[in-house]
């Protein structure tokens, strides 16, 4: 969604060197290192507890790191305050200041930063814009709505012209109609403003959806940061390909090289993986279908549960008698298995990741 | 948070508790070695003060008294309030506001100021019903509205009386059946701290007591006191330590269910704000 | 139903409007200001002074101390044993009053108190300038030991109104401590504040039993007024005096707790 080359934005580069927090015996960050090119957005995403939160606290100021480094172009600010770092951010919840209107909220940064009154009112009526709440600024945050309210957060926060922007999960304690188009103002603000930008979210889909390059995170360590395609397409272990997007887990033998499931055999992406049984996590869009009656090779066959409608595709799910799989297809596909039919699955051959044997991560 | 505004948090809060755990505690601690003094500086302990709380008729007479008079006006609170608010939270809900502002009334009128207009009607009661003190309860029951009327009025909003009684009904149960065997069952803690908050306000009454002539326990304290401190205060130390006893209880009992408690606001359950007028 | 009301009109209502009523009543039945102009007598000015002082006072420390224990306890665990100590401790001590407390002042700082004969044996007489227990200050005093933790009930819900979130956003807009207090804390907490001071105030000035159980001679405050009038000849001979300090009590209670009202919806607005 980068409509310009991020290098090309004005901002400042921000540069995580190997941070690491933990507090009463618990590691919360293991070991970060990340940079960020001016202007970039990159979206921080993993499930609760992985470390993303204690991350971006870090680079706002507001813990202190027990080892790492935190640049800002260059400088290092890791032993300066927050109130020091000149950055702007937007909080889950309770973002603006009760006893406020939306004009006061916004202006409050610029009246610690000691700008005069008249630049004040004129940068404030240019931020409200931005967020298109030009008509609203004499409300109290009781009288907005959260969506509102998240938008006067982000206008308070850019209008210090903060060296980058920082959201903690700004989107996950509204309603999803307003999430969906929110999320979109919130990249056109960004990219409007150029400001280097850190987006933590625990919605795969809201992160793939706006961030320049996305950084998968688990257990306090950074397990994969590209683009959203390669997150998507090429997770590169399987916390990844598992928490991001839908997975198939099918059981198989991995034989040198690769692995073969249910007849099929598919190349690997680890090396390393040890010969015998394993799990096989496999895409939905990777499955086909055809009719049983079709002469297209595939030994799988089982019978159609459900089918999602999803839009432009649609969700299958096939019962295969010892698992469920599920296919993703275009509708129109779809539609020529309903429900109750018996259909034969192929897999294509795209390299897989093998299940570790790893529990379940703990939700904090 | 960083670390040395951190530091300083905690140093701020250990003195604060233990200058304010000191302030407390002292005086209390103070009772006690008050209360177990010998009769000159170097004379050894005794309990003679406690002991001669059994001695002294007049503060039996009293302690029985207050306690009677806790149990009349615990009764007599639960069996006009609880009807009262069940039928306007059923049937009236136009007159919410007005009983509500009733029952609090209290709260804005100072014991004192409220004994003044109650003296000719004490003296009324003393002629023509009885004059004993058990009298008292019918002024009491106002003190202790307050208190009262905010646990009924918790407990009953906790449970959704208009569906329960709905139910009873169409089953064929009378409204005595409906309240006894329906709504009270399902509000035991809300009673049971209405009751609790009536017997502390009522065996801490001081103003009514005195000022209408009767002997009450605070009034016999006092009275005792004028002559030997020593009991005094081993009574006083007695009667802290019963309303700590039935609090105790009433924090247990109180404590609000996962269904109605509003997330970690655990003030104490006992909704004694503003004090009970008349104790202080 | 009925008997309800029944009951509130007689033994609520109908007292007040015999206060109301005898306030304005001269010994023949007829309309008089007189009761009311009665209070303007020195000794009776002086009383009333001496009431509005230890109220204050008594409200203002009690405010303070009280709300720096409650940031105390609020800046702490919230599920941990110090704050359901603190806030059940409150609850008990809050209601400690009247007779019971005062002998346990007397037990403490009396002339012959554990406290002082503590200090005297190291030294210290605190009663060297004349014993203070049983005046004003002394009564001040005491007045705190059920002051401190009643503000500690009522004003710990707005401290935990105050969102982290708040500070944090705050400092990330380049503001220190400082700022924070002065633009952000402070004001959300003034109403609030304010509000339970007043509550406290109204508190102190309403309270008679601790009074009565240490100072049996005189009537150096309100309420003590009303007492000495119930057992003295003036009292007999002009019963509408009673009254119309019951009134003025009234009167002044109920303005207070308005504005306490009216204080406590504003932070309920801002601080739920």
């Amino acid at each position: 969604m980068a409509a310009k080359n991020a290098a090309q934005r004005a901002g400042v580069e921000v540069r995580l060197e190997d941070l690491r927090r933990s507090y009463a015996g618990i590691t919360a960050l293991d070991g970060l290192t990340l940079t960020l090119a001016p202007g970039e957005l990159v979206a921080l995403l993993g499930p609760s507890g992985c470390g993303k939160t204690t991350a971006m606290r870090l680079v706002a100021g507001l813990e202190e790191a027990n080892g790492g480094r935190v640049m800002f172009g260059g400088k290092d600010v890791t032993g300066l305050p927050a109130s020091k770092r000149d950055v702007g951010m937007v909080f889950q919840a309770y973002s603006l200041f009760p006893h406020m209107t939306a004009a006061q909220n916004v202006a409050f940064g610029l009246s610690l930063h000691k700008v005069g009154a008249e630049q004040r009112k004129q940068r404030v009526g240019e931020m409200l814009e931005l967020v298109g709440l030009s008509g609203y600024a004499n409300r109290y945050a009781s009288q907005l709505s959260g969506g509102q309210q998240q938008r006067v957060a982000l206008a308070r926060a850019l209008a210090i012209k903060p060296t980058v922007l920082l959201l903690d999960e700004p989107l996950s304690a509204l309603d999803a109609k307003v999430r969906s188009r929110l999320r979109d103002e919130i990249r056109r603000v960004q990219l409007d403003a150029g400001v280097t930008t850190l987006f933590v979210t625990h919605d795969q889909e809201e992160a793939l959806a706006i961030a320049d390059r996305v950084g998968v995170m688990n257990a306090g360590r950074l397990e994969q940061l590209g683009s959203p395609t390669e997150i998507y397409s090429r997770p590169a272990t399987p916390f990844v390909a598992e928490f991001v997007g839908l997975t198939n887990r099918i059981p198989g033998t991995v034989k040198f090289g690769m692995v073969e499931v249910r007849g099929t055999e598919l190349p690997l992406v680890q090396k390393d993986v040890p010969t015998g049984p394993a799990t096989a996590l496999v895409r939905p869009e990777a499955v086909s279908l055809a009719s049983e009656g079709d002469s297209v090779p595939g030994p799988l066959i089982g019978t159609v549960i459900a089918v999602s409608f999803l839009g432009a595709t649609s969700r299958v799910t096939v019962d295969l008698g010892d698992i469920t799989v599920l296919a993703q297809l275009p509708t129109a596909e779809a539609s020529a298995h309903p429900a109750g039919t018996r259909v034969r699955l192929a897999i294509r051959p795209d390299p897989v990741l093998i299940a570790r044997e790893e529990k379940a991560p703990v939700e904090a | 948070m960083t670390r040395s505004r951190r530091l300083k948090l905690q140093v701020f809060r250990v003195v604060v508790f233990l200058v304010m755990g000191a302030f407390f505690l002292v005086p209390i601690g103070a009772m006690f070695e008050f209360s177990t003094r010998g009769n000159s500086e170097t004379a050894p302990r005794t309990l003679e003060a406690w002991t001669n709380i059994i001695k002294t008729p007049d503060l039996i007479d009293a302690i029985t008294a207050s306690l009677e008079l806790a149990a009349i006006t615990s009764i007599a609170m639960l069996v006009l309030l609880l009807p009262t608010m069940v039928w306007v939270r059923l049937r009236l809900p136009g007159l919410h506001r007005v009983v509500e502002f009733l029952c609090l009334l209290p709260l804005t009128i100072p014991a004192i100021a409220l004994v003044v207009g109650l003296v000719p009607i004490s003296r009324w009661m003393r002629i023509n019903m009885s004059d004993s003190i058990l009298m008292l309860s019918f002024l009491y029951l106002v003190l202790v509205l307050p208190y009262s009327y905010r646990a009924l009025d918790a407990g009953l909003a906790a449970i959704d009386i208009k569906t329960l009684s709905e139910a009873a009904r169409s089953l064929g149960a009378g409204w005595g059946t409906v309240m006894l065997r329906v709504i009270v069952p399902n509000m035991s803690s809300a009673l049971l701290n209405a009751s609790v908050l009536s017997v502390a306000v009522v065996l801490g009454e001081y103003t009514f007591a005195n000022l209408l002539n009767y002997e009450n326990l605070q009034v016999a304290i006092a009275y005792v006191g004028l002559t030997s401190a020593g009991t005094s205060v081993a009574v006083a130390v007695a009667s802290l330590l019963f309303a700590f006893a039935l609090l105790m209880i009433l924090s247990f009992v109180g404590r609000p269910r996962p269904r109605v408690a509003r997330a970690e606001k655990t003030l104490a359950p006992v909704q004694l704000v503003p004090p009970a007028q008349g104790t202080k | 139903m009925a008997p309800f009301f029944v009951y509130v009109g007689l033994f609520l209502l109908l007292p007040t409007a015999i206060i109301v009523a005898g306030s304005f009543a001269a010994t023949d039945g007829t309309f008089t200001l007189s009761n009311l102009t009665a209070i303007n007598q020195a000794y009776m000015i002086t009383s009333f002074v001496n009431s509005l002082t230890i109220s204050v006072a008594s409200a203002l420390v009690g405010a303070i101390a009280g709300a720096l224990l409650a940031y105390a306890v609020a800046t702490g665990n919230p599920r941990g044993a110090i704050r359901r100590i603190v806030t059940s401790a409150s609850g008990v001590l809050a209601q400690f009053g009247g007779v019971t407390l005062a002998f346990a002042f007397i037990a403490t700082l009396g002339t012959v108190g554990f406290v002082t004969v503590f200090l005297k044996d190291h030294g210290f007489d605190i009663f060297a300038n004349g014993v203070w227990l049983y005046k004003l200050t002394g009564l001040t005093l005491i007045y705190t030991y059920f002051q401190i933790p009643l503000m500690v009930l009522v004003f710990l819900p707005a401290l935990d109104g105050i969102r982290p979130q708040w500070r944090e956003a705050t400092e990330s807009l380049g503001g220190n401590t400082w700022h924070y207090w002065r633009y952000v804390a402070g004001p959300l907490l003034a109403p609030s504040f304010l509000g339970c001071t007043l509550l406290l105030f109204a508190n102190a000035f309403s309270a008679y039993a601790t009074a009565a159980a240490l100072i049996t001679q005189g009537g150096i405050i309100i309420p003590l007024e009303i007492q000495s009038l119930f057992t003295s000849d003036t009292g007999q001979s002009q019963p509408g005096l009673a009254k119309a300090l019951a009134l003025a009590m009234i009167v002044i209670v109920t303005i207070v707790m308005t504005l306490y009202t009216l204080l406590q919806r504003r932070t309920s607005r801002w601080l739920k």
